[in-house]
């Protein structure tokens, strides 16, 4: 006879217990590893863009002579059979692609003679042709000239550089502002010319004398545009006249008036509060200048603008759309095959891939509603399109249309979840349903109505597809908000952090000098995400805890 | 001051019964007018008969119970008589029943109106997630009464008729959900009575409540029904028994026998209903 074994107190069954937890925590720790990463990725890319890196000067063995950034170094690939040890090269930003054509050149380090760090070399950066690396030259004014002595250049350019900055402020003020309302005002009364022509009142004494009048207004404006002009002129001919020379490391001279010039430092002499500084204004350039040759360099406050009014236009449309579908379907709808199909069809519309919508977007919204109230409220301007084209007003829709299931599904959710107890209390004290819906349901319903808000505005702001062809642009020469009435402009083409992304990282000239830019757009665009999303998870926490026993 | 009934429920009440104006109409008068009038009503959950043609007359300005088991129906019946039960989809009500001789379900009356008539207390305590002012002003604010000395004085009276005065009078205007389960249940009470109805139903207001709130609500259930027809479902017999004037006892959705409380608890006709009271089922 064997003798009876203790019977284990249920090891195996434990062990087997941890299987799905170490499963799912290692899938969850995956996944967060590659959030971590891609963010990491983007923040380490993006941003050390503008950290004003040492300019190098190379000699090479043939004698020609580099200055520049280093921007990357990589193994020059070499067949197996060769077994030295590898060489490296190193891809240098040498700028000045005005006078080299090209902003880039690989030098193998091998072959390198000779590397110093200039302590007079300077960063320029200008409004056109992108960065120039070299040495200032020589300093004009209309009171003097500086030549001689490299410090006394640099301190006459850091003096010139403030009035010269204000100068083309001015420039830019009239150019823009005073032109452009000359402009506007030109173009009303021309349109208003039209309207007479359209409506045949030309013929009638009253049009005529109409018409005088806005003949002479138009003549009016074209004097003082005359006058403007002149004024422009003289003030751009003084601004020519304070310049800077400067000269590249193989002796190419480039001379340029002062007011061109954004931003000059040398990066071999900074100390560090210095280049932390240089970091802060080129950061703060970024959010908040417009953006300067062709979107790759400047900033991008047009793009952030643009996505942040698109999502909040869609956001304004796409909630009491969703909740006015969801309030139907859940209070109002008999509850049947019917309800429940369109349920469905619903849900499923969140599938149908976002260019659809955007082709949708074009044909209803711009073509047919757009086209529709040209020919109503804007024949004169017609065949310029108004509203009949792509505009923010028309990308928010399509982006609502885009993002209502989400909002419906959440709400539905939101309001089954209000106890039934409520309605019937609030029947019970003799309300209506709609007072009952609009009074206890609705305001319990807020907080899952806002988790569907967010989860829209996350999915609405980072779309690009449907925009593309319903009224985003690479540049956009004015904001939809401006102080030219009616202020709110919605049939205005914007711009978006996403499209820009697409554009300086795909449609650029020169992708391996934007590439950075596409990192830190990226990395904003994440932001103005995040920033609204908390916004609104802040709205949600203060009303749930007004809900569930805050002080209301 | 009840023997025979101390006997019938054979523990004794843990509750003196309070002494109010309504206490000593019971004996020697004419029998008192009808507030709601049933006849013949039968209700449907689509195939399902809930309630056999129960005919009651529910006396004006008394406490009238109901008891039965869970599920035969007290629910349903009193659910009828504001027409909550409209809300059920599938839901079919047969039979007539009059509020002070008025049919509810003609269709000439105005549900919302008939609401305002007939107040209801549930058994779950359902305040609004608002505060306790707002929580007792619901009623006259959804009647569009917006003038707030009116609403001022109207939620002070409710809410000192429904025993909760003292406890929230300095903290009108934090949230309801905060106060305590009992004094949630007086607050939906005073919500109830703010709109001065005629009648005030409640399903089984206290099955959620400690003794001592227990206690408050039918005191005050016992002080309100100088203004107001009660008809309240419990499920608690010694309840029943200590604050209502006439009871019911319903059973598999048929109405087993209806009378007097005293009557009922002591002498009941029906061997159902005795083998009720005296706890051998149900
Ligand atoms: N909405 C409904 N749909 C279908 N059947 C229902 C519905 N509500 C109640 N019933 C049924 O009707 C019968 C009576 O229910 P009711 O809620 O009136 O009982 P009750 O007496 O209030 O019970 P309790 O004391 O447990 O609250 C039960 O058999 C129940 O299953
Ligand atoms: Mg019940």
């Amino acid at each position: 006879m064997t003798p009876a074994r203790p019977a284990r107190p249920g090891r195996r069954p434990r062990r087997f217990d941890r299987i799905p937890i170490w499963f799912t925590g290692s899938l969850l720790g995956i996944a967060l590893l590659m959030i971590v990463g891609l963010l990491g990725l983007i923040m380490a890319r993006g941003l050390g863009t503008f950290w004003p890196w040492p300019l190098w000067e190379v000699s090479v063995a043939d004698g020609t002579r580099y200055l520049g950034l280093v921007h990357r170094t990589e193994l020059i690939p070499q067949p197996a059979e060769r077994s030295e040890s590898p060489a490296r090269r190193t891809l240098y930003r040498i700028g000045n692609r005005d006078v080299y054509g090209l902003d880039f050149v690989w030098v193998d380090d091998a072959q390198i003679t000779h590397r110093t760090r200039p302590t007079e070399a300077v960063v320029l950066e200008r409004l056109e042709w992108g960065p120039f690396y070299g040495f200032v030259q020589s300093v004009r004014t209309p009171i003097q000239a500086v030549q001689d002595d490299p410090a006394r250049r640099w301190e006459t350019l850091r003096r010139e550089l403030p009035p010269a900055r204000r100068r083309a402020r001015a420039i830019r003020y009239i150019e823009r502002r005073v032109v452009g309302n000359i402009n506007t005002a030109m173009e009303r009364h021309r349109l208003a010319l039209r309207r007479l022509e359209l409506r045949h009142a030309l013929a009638n004494p009253l049009g005529q004398a109409q018409q005088r009048r806005h003949e002479a207004a138009i003549a009016d404006l074209n004097a003082r545009y005359a006058r403007v002009a002149a004024d422009l002129r003289a003030k751009r001919q003084e601004d020519a006249q304070s310049r800077a020379v400067f000269a590249s490391i193989d002796g190419h001279v480039i001379d340029l008036p002062m007011s061109a010039i954004v931003r000059v430092y040398r990066p071999n002499r900074l100390s560090v509060p210095g280049r932390v500084g240089v970091y802060l204004d080129r950061l703060r350039e970024f959010v908040f200048d417009p953006p300067r040759e062709a979107n790759s360099e400047g900033g991008v406050a047009p793009a952030i603008f643009g996505t942040v009014m698109m999502t909040l236009l869609m956001s304004l449309v796409v909630v009491p759309l969703g909740i006015l579908a969801a309030l139907y379907l859940h209070e109002y709808a008999r509850q049947g095959w019917l309800v429940s199909s369109v349920r469905i069809a619903v849900n499923n519309l969140a599938g149908v891939p976002s260019i659809v919508f955007g082709v949708f977007g074009l044909g209803f919204f711009c073509y047919f509603l757009g086209g529709t109230i040209d020919h109503l409220w804007f024949p004169e301007r017609l065949p310029t399109p108004t509203f009949g084209g792509g505009g923010i007003l028309w990308a928010s829709l399509t982006l609502a249309l885009l993002t209502v299931p989400v909002v419906i599904v959440a709400t539905e959710e939101a309001l089954a979840a209000v106890p039934n107890g409520l309605r019937e209390a609030s029947l019970a004290c003799g309300a209506t349903k709609f007072q009952t819906i609009w009074r206890v349901v609705l305001p319990s319903a807020v907080p899952g109505v806002l988790t569907g808000t967010i989860l829209a505005m996350a999915r609405g702001a980072g779309e690009v597809a449907p925009l593309m062809i319903t009224g985003v642009v690479k540049l956009a020469p004015d904001l939809p908000i401006d102080q030219v009435a009616p202020f709110l402009h919605l049939e205005r083409k914007f711009m978006h952090l996403g499209f820009h992304i697409y554009d300086v990282g795909f449609q650029s000239p020169n992708v391996e000098a934007s590439k950075a830019m596409v990192y830190m757009t990226t990395l904003l665009l994440l932001g103005v995400v995040v920033c609204l999303n908390l916004a609104a998870m802040q709205i949600r926490g203060r009303l749930r805890a007004k809900l569930g026993g805050g002080d209301v | 001051m009840r023997p025979g009934l101390l006997l019938a429920v054979g523990r004794p009440l843990a509750v003196p019964r309070p002494v109010g104006p309504g206490g000593s109409l019971r004996a020697g008068e004419g029998p008192p007018p009808t507030a709601i009038d049933l006849e013949t009503v039968s209700v449907w959950y689509g195939k399902v008969q809930a309630i056999h043609n129960v005919g009651m007359q529910i006396p004006e300005r008394r406490i009238t119970a109901l008891i039965g088991p869970s599920g035969c129906g007290k629910s349903t019946l009193i659910r009828c008589l504001n027409r909550l039960n409209d809300l059920i989809e599938g839901i079919r009500i047969e039979g007539h029943i009059r509020l002070h001789g008025q049919d509810i379900h003609d269709p000439t009356l105005d549900v919302i109106e008939l609401r305002k008539r007939v107040g209801m207390v549930f058994q779950k305590s359902n305040p609004f997630p608002k505060s306790i002012y707002e929580n007792a002003a619901y009623g006259l604010r959804v009647n569009g009464e917006h003038r707030r000395a009116v609403l001022d004085q109207v939620i002070e009276q409710s809410l000192r008729r429904a025993a909760l005065w003292e406890e929230v009078k300095d903290r009108l205007h934090t949230n309801a959900l905060r106060l305590s389960g009992g004094q949630q249940q007086r607050l939906c009470i005073a919500r109830a009575i703010a709109v001065e109805p005629e009648v005030l139903l409640l399903d089984e207001p206290c099955s959620a409540l400690d003794p001592i709130a227990t206690a408050k609500i039918e005191e005050l259930l016992y002080s309100l029904k100088e203004r107001y027809t009660i008809v309240i479902v419990t499920h608690n017999m010694q309840q029943a028994a200590r604050v209502s004037d006439d009871t019911g006892f319903l059973l598999m959705g048929e109405l087993i026998e209806f009378g007097a409380t005293d009557t009922l608890f002591t002498t009941p006709q029906d061997a159902r209903t005795e083998a009720y009271i005296t706890g051998r089922f149900g």
